[in-house]
């Protein structure tokens, strides 16, 4: 619960809080301890994690039980000295996951909201200056029913940010937009805080937004932290078992430890109650440890004859069970004793000529293989 | 005609009024979290189901010269509340004002709570979020609220009665002046003034569902 007296960038956003909410008779705790310097700091995590209360919490709009929320030189909350800032006060900036916009207002009065204590021709220049950068400035006449979904991102976003924040808070802002779109919406985001330089929180529960936005992420999940660092550290090479289901590893197994070969840097484990081996690096753990493998279902190739020759050190034989076309990708499901997904192109299915019941053989190389809690 | 009159000015005095008071009530009812506002609740709700004399009885002990009220009033004015225009209104308010907070509260309940989030991260008080964001979006509310308590007003008759008793131009309405000429067997007249009271409320209502049908199409989404 404490922040640490490490150096900070001044304008960085400290958070470290708990909060427990009760929804009828189930309560859940939020208890995390977070930094946000400058820039997009991902906040990752399946629905339900916490992400959205603490940004409640940051914006003032949820009290936290206890700890302290800091931006800057400036005290939000800190319950040890009885600060609470109202909202209002906090010149934090949200775009909220339903955006929010005020209907009966124009898109141009929607983004003067925030100036009201400016006299009208600075609150029109500064809301014409931001219409612009956010590519919406023809619309200012219009009502924000009568505007595209990107549109109204667009205009949320010109709206929070037309007030000079100190703090940025997004909740999957972006959703349900085409990921060009995504793209250039991000684009205009990161040009206009290339000047201000402000954190900005952005609230995901999608892998493919983390890769797009890069940078910072921290992995939350039940109201706790898994881990922090860039998106590769942290999501491709997940030590949580919650955290390698939410960052897209569909293969989840329960393994028991045989022997370590510490020299090689590796260990062998058996699967399940098979008598089936693999082996995977090498962790902290000792021979009959219980652990959990992770693997991504395009991370194992997929052989219709005993392959010879290769550098994977895994070769499975089994069965396939079904197979299911998803978009441009095949969803293979394989029953080695363990059932295992693997991911395969409509091509290969063609030309392999595969088909339920067929006989495979599947491939796993030994870092495709992630340890995890 | 003075006692058609009366009622009107009787019936738009007291929609003003509750508009007034019922607002802030109606919003502290829509947005307390307080777990004893269902007592507050209940006392709003009392004129519904007293019958008029009930509340017109006590309206008029609290308003008589050794009531609280008339002793205040007393003092203020220098005349008694009783049997004035003035009490009338009082009296009416109070018996219609579930027609106003009811409606006002409901609206401003099914206002999004996002909105208002957001109007106070755009560093917006309680106030200017009242006044920019939620009464505008309430407007259909607003108008039912004016219109539903000006038109019970207008066809009260017990509480009138026993506050207001019958004195021609001050205190007798519409509605006492027709019973009036029933007693007296002047049908012809009797008819002419319920027509007429009939015709003004089918109107006034006919304009309320027409505004709030057009309220609700426009789309706010």
């Amino acid at each position: 619960m404490e922040i640490t007296d490490r150096e900070v960038a001044s304008s960085s956003l400290l958070a470290s809080i708990r909060a427990e909410r009760r929804n009828g008779a189930a309560s859940f705790v939020l208890d995390v301890s977070i930094e946000a310097p400058p820039g997009i700091t991902i906040l990752f995590g399946s629905s339900g994690a916490g992400k959205s209360t603490l940004l409640d919490c940051v914006a003032g709009l949820v009290r936290p039980d206890c700890g302290k929320i800091i931006s800057g030189e400036d005290v939000f909350f800190d319950s040890s000295a009885q600060v609470d800032l109202p909202a209002q006060k906090r010149r934090v900036a949200y775009v909220f996951q339903s955006l929010a916009l005020f209907p009966h207002l124009t898109v141009g009065q929607n983004v003067e909201y925030g100036l009201n204590n400016l006299p009208k021709t600075e609150r029109q220049a500064r809301a014409a200056e931001v219409l612009e950068a956010f590519r919406v400035a023809h619309l200012r006449n219009q009502k924000t029913s009568q505007i595209s979904g990107g549109e109204r991102q667009r205009t949320a976003l010109a709206r929070s940010l037309v007030t000079a924040p100190r703090v940025l808070l997004l909740d999957e802002p972006l959703t349900g937009l085409d990921s060009e779109l995504k793209g250039s919406i991000v684009d205009d985001l990161r040009a206009w805080n290339a000047a201000k330089r402000i954190p900005i929180l952005y609230v995901t529960h999608s892998r493919d937004e983390v890769d797009a936005l890069g940078e910072r992420v921290i992995a939350i999940d039940r109201g706790r932290v898994l881990g922090r660092g860039a998106p590769m550290e942290v999501l491709d090479a997940p030590r949580r078992k919650r955290l390698a289901q939410a960052s897209g590893f569909e293969n989840l197994l329960a393994a028991t430890v045989l022997d370590l070969r510490e020299p090689d840097g590796v260990m062998r484990v058996r699967l399940g109650e098979t008598t089936r081996e693999i082996e995977v690096p090498l962790a902290h753990v000792s021979a009959a440890d219980h652990v959990h493998i992770a693997i991504r279902a395009g991370d194992i190739m997929l052989a219709t004859e005993p392959p010879r020759g290769l550098s994977a050190r895994n070769v499975l034989q089994g069965k396939i069970v079904s197979l299911e076309r998803r978009g441009a990708m095949v969803i293979a499901r394989v029953d080695c004793g363990v059932a295992f997904v693997v991911h395969v192109t409509p091509g290969a299915v063609r030309a392999l000529e595969l088909a339920a019941e067929k006989q495979v053989w599947l491939v796993l190389k030994t870092h495709s293989c992630h340890l995890v809690d | 005609m003075t006692s058609l009159w009366l009622s009107f000015e009787l019936a738009g005095c007291v929609a003003v009024i509750l508009l007034l008071i019922g607002a802030p009530v109606a919003y502290w009812l829509a947005y307390s979290t307080w777990r004893g506002k269902f007592v507050l609740e209940s006392i709003v709700a009392l004129p519904l189901v007293l019958p008029p004399t009930v509340l017109g009885f006590y309206a008029l002990l609290a308003m008589g010269p050794r009531g609280p009220l008339g002793k205040l009033w007393g003092a203020l004015f220098g005349h008694g509340l009783a049997f004035t225009f003035a009490g009338l209104v009082i009296a009416s308010v109070l018996y219609s004002f579930p027609f106003a907070v009811q409606p006002l509260m409901v609206s401003f309940e099914t206002v999004d709570r996002n909105l208002l989030n957001a109007s106070a991260t755009l560093g917006a008080g309680r106030w200017r979020t009242f006044r920019r964001i939620i009464l505008p979006l309430s407007f259909p509310g607003v108008v039912t609220a004016l219109v539903l308590s000006f038109a019970h007003t207008l066809g009260e008759f017990g509480v009138v009665l026993m506050v207001g008793g019958n004195l021609a131009g001050v205190t007798r309405t519409v509605s006492i002046d027709i019973y009036d000429r029933v007693q007296s067997l002047e049908y012809a007249q009797a008819n002419e003034q319920a027509l007429l009271l009939l015709a003004i409320s089918f109107v006034v209502l006919c304009l309320v569902y027409g505004i709030n049908r057009r309220v609700w199409t426009i789309s706010w989404k």
